[in-house]
């Protein structure tokens, strides 16, 4: 089987295009081993989904390449250069180029929509006051929350609440953004509200979009590339039209998961139905 | 083993929260807020109790000195326990009650929420946006509540000294004023800063690492990371006073 690196390799164009590198990223968490060897290429400009059942360690990666959680071992490139996050001014200088989304959106519920937008620009530039609020205001217009810059994220609705999120991580114009399972616990409409959301911003802005998520069908859909994750490692790296054809078996399970579910269910309904009608 | 490890971590952290004083933008309007919060919010309670503290040391103080016919050293009595350990000791276990729980249970549950995972991930010190504005307005708050106990547990002592039990006001207060020299007061005030920024950072510190508290998770991490501290942080205080006064007695 061909690494990860190699089959993007192929399918995403050379590797000096990766905005991102993984190589042999290592966690664990006591005995248990979290992530055993993950390699994989972020070519710039795109939006990449790594999927992967609950449990597979996506949210550990993506925390691991944010440096909220330090790896064990492995090594991670950004924009060519090997990071060292115990270099501060390397680490700082990453953090500046990245924005992190959080699953349950992190925002500050004692701080208004603009006061949470303009938070990084306050805290990590030395523009003032006006330019903040110029910007500040003009991220959430992009997101269409000008009506609720005065808004404490408490009185918005969960889309509200994503889309206030996102005006927080796109103010500092970042190269890459990392979205840690943006649709759990929305139902399918509003799964495919996020995923249009996320894909009409990264277009508009040309940042480069890493997703954690299981929701399969809405990553299809939305993204340029693909990886699965399972059981700590990557198991396929490609186009959706790969992973949508891939004779890979892990793949094919969650592929057809749907189909396997429906099938399992159609057995029993029979198994069911047949004393009855005896 | 475990304790050695959590003690030098802790210092580490007390002492990144301070370090951070240069490199926090925008630091002294959130030093307002936080003095705000822990000062004009806890005013109530500081009076209240610094009230009925000098009434109580006025009342026994009194029927304990006209034993020996020496009512009028009530002031005495009263002006140099509030002075030298009563003000600070109250004033801190106060705070703590009530500003330091706030402190660890809104850290824990923003560490709940990722909200400091946040701040990390923006190039945001964590550290010096959340803690340091409260471990430097604990400086500023500490003093004055305590000279706010001070000034109120000397008219509590007045009050049932003078008023209740007949005591004259001017034997009252010319004996506090000949009591309290500028040593008591460098004490008391030594104590209510120590006290302040010791218990500060032991709230700070438990509810920043609720996530690490063993066995449990959630709302019972932040329960349990609140309680640790308030409970910690009264221990630190006496301990604290104790080494204090032993050293400048």
């Amino acid at each position: 089987m061909t690494t990860p690196l190699q089959n993007g390799s192929k399918t995403g164009g050379p590797r000096r295009n990766f905005l991102l590198e993984v190589d042999d990223l290592h966690k664990r968490f006591g005995p248990h081993s979290v992530l055993r060897g993950v390699s994989l290429g972020v070519p710039r400009g795109t939006l990449f989904t790594v999927l992967g059942p609950s449990g597979a360690g996506k949210s550990v990666l993506l925390k691991c390449l944010a440096n909220i959680e330090k790896p064990e071992n492995g090594r991670i490139s950004f924009d060519g250069r090997t990071l060292d996050f115990r270099n501060h001014a390397a680490r700082d200088s990453f953090r500046r180029r990245c924005s992190f989304l959080f699953q349950g959106n992190a925002l500050f519920d004692s701080l208004t929509a603009l006061r949470n937008v303009a938070l990084p620009l306050e805290q990590t530039t030395s523009l003032g006051r006006g330019e903040i609020r110029v910007r500040a205001l003009e991220a959430l217009e992009q997101l269409e929350l000008s009506d609720y810059a005065n808004h404490y994220p408490g009185m918005l609705s969960g889309g509200m609440q994503k889309r206030l999120a996102l005006a927080r991580a796109i103010v500092t114009q970042p190269e890459m953004v990392f979205f840690d399972e943006p649709t759990a616990g929305l139902d399918p409409l509003r799964r495919n509200a996020v995923f249009a959301m996320i894909a009409k911003y990264q277009a508009l802005f040309g940042f480069t979009a890493l997703i954690v998520t299981h929701d399969i069908v809405e990553a299809l859909v939305a993204s340029d590339r693909v990886a699965l994750l399972h059981q700590g490692e990557i198991c396929f790296c490609g186009t959706p039209d790969e992973f949508a054809s891939s004779a890979h078996p892990v793949v094919q399970s969650f592929r057809d998961s749907p189909a396997a579910l429906r099938s399992t269910l159609d057995g029993l309904r029979c198994g069911v139905d047949a004393p009855e009608q005896s | 083993m475990d304790k050695v490890r959590g003690l030098g971590d802790f210092a580490l952290f007390t002492g990144r929260s301070l370090g951070a004083v240069l490199a926090t933008r925008r630091l002294w309007t959130r030093v307002a807020r936080a003095v705000y919060e822990q000062g004009f919010r806890c005013l109530p309670v500081i009076l209240i109790v610094g009230t009925f503290t000098g009434l109580v040391l006025g009342l026994q103080g009194y029927y304990v000195l006209n034993r020996f016919g020496s009512e009028a050293l009530l002031g005495v009595l009263v002006s140099l326990s509030l002075v030298r350990e009563m003000a600070p000791v109250l004033a801190a276990l106060m705070l703590v009650g009530q500003a330091g729980s706030a402190l660890a249970a809104e850290l824990g549950i923003q560490r709940n929420s990722e909200q400091i995972a946040a701040l990390d991930t923006m190039g945001i010190s964590s550290c010096g946006y959340l803690v340091t504005p409260r471990l430097l307005a604990a400086l500023f708050v500490f003093p004055a509540q305590t000279a706010l106990f001070v000034a109120v547990g000397l008219w509590g002592g007045s009050l049932s000294g003078s008023l209740l039990l007949g005591l004259d006001p001017g034997v009252y207060w010319s004996s506090v004023q000949r009591a309290v020299e500028s040593e008591d007061v460098f004490e008391c005030l030594l104590k209510a800063v120590t006290f302040g920024l010791l218990t500060m950072s032991i709230c700070a510190y438990q509810g920043f690492h609720a996530h690490r508290i063993r066995g449990a998770t959630g709302a019972r991490a932040v329960s349990a990371a609140t309680t640790k501290a308030v409970v910690i942080s009264s221990i630190a205080v006496l301990a604290a006073d104790y080494v204090i006064t032993s050293f400048l007695i």
